[in-house]
């Protein structure tokens, strides 16, 4: 890993296009600015790793396929699309 | 052509079918390929979206509007590009279930849908910014965890 030291107002740059700058420093928070093309997605690491670790656990299926397909959903909450709807 | 599949064995399935998914999905980066099964099927809400290169990964997927009438998906443009959306009519929105061995607790996440666009068959899954939705939304008691 590259390691820099940054000053508050002081910024990296990342190829031609991704400016990462340090806005504020606060104690033990930094506040972090980026600049980057929309096309990049830029997600806080915790947010990303929760979304493999959900894919990861569900892509493990403990139970029967059937049995998925019994689940009934109650779904008293939404009765715009309400079982009886669908009945009818 | 044959498809080898998690829980089904061998079926046959149309390449036609076949949805591709550019960057994988988070966690599984080198899976690209595909397909909906069960979707046909009126009495269940679940369905099934089985990877055709890895038999041996597939994924509970649900209609999120269906489990969550106020649902929606808000994602910049930019990011779902690469799937060349324009229409959003063309959009089939799916979201996976997480099934624990105790079924009380199965989830779905809503913070991070498959976006499918029927156009041309091309897939992504998308994480929302905010936090409007979360990831571990149980399904059985309309978003709350349920008393162990």
């Amino acid at each position: 890993m590259l390691v820099l030291s940054r000053k508050k107002g002081q910024s990296i740059i990342i190829g031609n296009d991704i400016e990462i700058s340090v806005i504020d420093i606060q104690g033990e928070q930094v506040r972090i600015g980026i600049n980057a093309p929309r096309t990049v997605a830029v997600y806080r690491k915790e947010v990303y790793e929760e979304i493999i670790n959900e894919n990861r656990e569900a892509a493990t299926i403990p139970v029967n396929p059937e049995i998925i397909k019994g689940i009934k959903i109650n779904r008293n909450e939404n009765q715009k699309y309400g079982e009886e709807e669908n009945k009818s | 052509m044959q498809l080898n599949t998690k829980h089904f064995g061998v079926i046959e399935v149309d390449e036609k079918e076949i949805l591709y998914f550019p960057s994988g999905i988070p966690g599984f980066e080198n899976v690209r390929k595909f397909v909906l099964l069960g979707r046909q099927e009126a009495d269940s809400p679940f369905f099934w979206l089985q990877c055709v290169d890895k038999p041996d990964l597939a994924f509970v997927v649900t209609d999120p509007f269906y489990i969550k009438e106020d649902y929606y998906v808000d994602v910049d443009d930019e990011e779902i590009a690469e799937i060349e959306i324009n229409d959003p009519e063309n959009v089939l929105t799916l979201a996976i279930v997480t099934i624990p061995e105790d079924i009380r607790f199965m989830t779905v996440n809503l913070k991070a849908p498959v976006l499918i666009n029927m156009k041309n068959n091309m897939g992504k899954q998308v994480i929302m910014k905010n936090d409007t939705f979360p990831v571990r939304y149980y399904i059985l008691t309309g978003g709350s965890e349920p008393p162990r």
